[in-house]
């Protein structure tokens, strides 16, 4: 099988934690308070799904396996999928679209405020992630679409900063995937 | 024409609303009460006591109880719980308080005391009588519950160590036994966890010392066997599982404002006005409700506890 042929897989992959997630809501799985399990859950798997797409080129590299890159833009669009969810969860469940709030929310709260620059940074790259558009780039779109490593560093601080207590369990286990993925890029562009 | 201005009912006899809509419910409920009495009767007394959840015998309603709001079932309180000893997660306690032994258990009280002392959990139930305390329950996260909670008043117990003139706060710790809280491997807060009052607020008519809900002995979760509930302050003040009760002439250091003090204050009244750094204070969602509702002042019981803090600038003492 090529990975052409294996993307169905990668397709269904990735609507697996949301096939889940469906599940719960539909079966009452969730806890008392549902809107927040579902945040969790959808930014959970937006930074996991953000990771899998950034170590695309590192396995590509380090394995010799090139054919592995035709996978890349369905994971970043995929990651960008679960970023609206997340989002939206928190627009239209947790506030309810009042917009008052959200506006506090988005200057008072720091956490908010790097989570949402996230979004921001993957928004263009989501929408210039056609053929057309990389022709019609050329050099530029991959200088554009470095940005990603920006909103990935984004989600790993939006995560640090709403952990509760000194529990830094979960955005070192994240940051440090990250930082592995980077230094592997490092290592490949200085050489 | 004549326009009646005062109700021909008196209103002591109208039935209250929650009452009458939760007719059904209360059935239910006591049906359960009765299956549990019935389950109580029949396991020696230490083995329902350690699981928790064994029916209470002798407690009143208090009048001091918020009246008018719908209860949240038993499933929310016990299974959408903060208590770290057990894990971060919501659904940890639950999860992970199983080893947890409420039972033999006993209490240190000392400090600024007259009469300092180990006390029993038995000692205290014999003391002091039960009452069902109907109280919210606001968390600084942004959500609350109406938690049928029965204790007694923590005023009660301080009398009866005779507080001296020095004493002016109350310091509160937890339990701390790894070997049955598998939350305290990881130091997600300076254990043992550790909470405190000033002494007029813990000698505060509404400030309790609960040691079941819904009629029945606290589960593992709920901070069993033996509790603080202070209905007008963020739901972290009410530390649960206490071991010891210190009269202190300073300010107590509580866990949460060693971990992050600009975020967490001593007194954590609840405040709409006032914002957490991460949350809105503003408004909250009552568990089993979707949209958010106005948050209270005082969480609703100012009109009991504001004169607490005439002169105090609650923007600085958060």
């Amino acid at each position: 099988m090529t990975p052409r042929q294996a993307k169905p897989i990668i397709w269904l992959l990735c609507l697996t934690p949301l096939a889940w997630l469906v599940y719960r809501v539909v079966s009452g799985r969730l806890s008392a308070n549902p809107i927040d399990d579902i945040t969790d859950f959808t930014g959970q798997w937006s930074l996991r799904l953000l990771l899998v797409s950034l170590s695309v080129t590192p396995i590509r590299r380090l394995a010799g396996w090139n054919g592995i890159i035709q996978w890349r833009r369905l994971l970043g669009l995929f990651t960008f999928f679960y970023v609206c969810l997340h989002l939206s969860t928190y627009v239209v469940l947790d506030q309810f679209f009042d917009p008052t709030s959200i506006v506090a929310d988005i200057a008072k709260r720091r956490y908010i405020t790097v989570g949402l620059t996230g979004f921001l940074i993957l928004l263009p790259l989501a929408i210039t992630s056609t053929t057309g558009w990389i022709r019609r780039l050329g050099r530029r779109w991959q200088r554009l679409h470095r940005f990603v490593y920006l909103a990935a560093v984004c989600g790993v601080i939006h995560l640090l900063w709403i952990v509760k207590g000194d529990d830094l369990r979960e955005p070192a286990l994240y940051g440090s995937i990250l930082a592995v993925l980077m230094a592997i890029r490092a290592y490949y562009w200085t050489r | 024409m004549l326009i009646r201005t005062t109700p021909t009912i008196p209103t002591r006899e109208i039935t209250d609303e929650r009452l009458y809509l939760d007719r059904r419910a209360f059935i239910r409920a006591s049906v359960g009460v009765a299956a549990a009495g019935v389950a109580g009767a029949l396991l020696p007394f230490d083995e329902a006591r350690a699981q928790g959840g064994a029916a209470l015998a002798n407690v009143r309603k208090s009048p001091l109880s918020t009246t008018g709001e719908k209860l949240n079932p038993l499933e929310d309180i016990t299974s959408y719980n903060n208590y770290y000893e057990f894990g971060t997660d919501k659904s940890d306690p639950r999860a992970n308080s199983g080893r947890f032994k409420p039972a033999p258990w006993t209490v240190k009280i000392d400090g600024e005391v007259g009469k300092p002392g180990d006390y029993t959990l038995e000692d205290l139930l014999q003391r002091f009588p039960l009452e069902e305390r109907i109280y919210r329950l606001r968390c600084v996260e942004g959500w609350s519950m109406v938690i049928p909670w029965v204790g007694f008043p923590l005023r009660d117990l301080l009398k009866v160590v005779e507080p001296s003139a020095k004493a002016k706060f109350v310091e509160f710790t937890t339990v701390q036994r790894p070997s049955e809280m598998p939350g305290l491997r990881y130091p997600v807060l300076e254990w043992p966890y550790r909470e405190g009052l000033r002494l007029d607020e813990a000698q505060h008519p509404l400030t309790i010392m609960a040691v079941g809900l819904y009629g029945k002995t606290l589960l593992n979760q709920n901070g069993a066997p033996l509790r603080l509930v202070v209905p007008w302050k963020y739901g972290f003040k009410s530390i649960k599982s206490i071991v010891r009760i210190r009269l202190t002439t300073g300010q107590p250091q509580t866990s949460w404002n060693l971990s992050a003090p600009e975020e967490y204050g001593f007194y954590s009244n609840v405040n709409p006005q006032v914002d957490h750094p991460r949350w809105s204070q503003a408004r909250e969602r009552r568990l089993g409700e979707f949209l958010r509702r106005e948050t209270l002042m005082f969480n609703g019981y100012g009109d009991q506890v504001a004169g607490l803090y005439r002169g105090l600038d609650l923007k600085r003492n958060f």
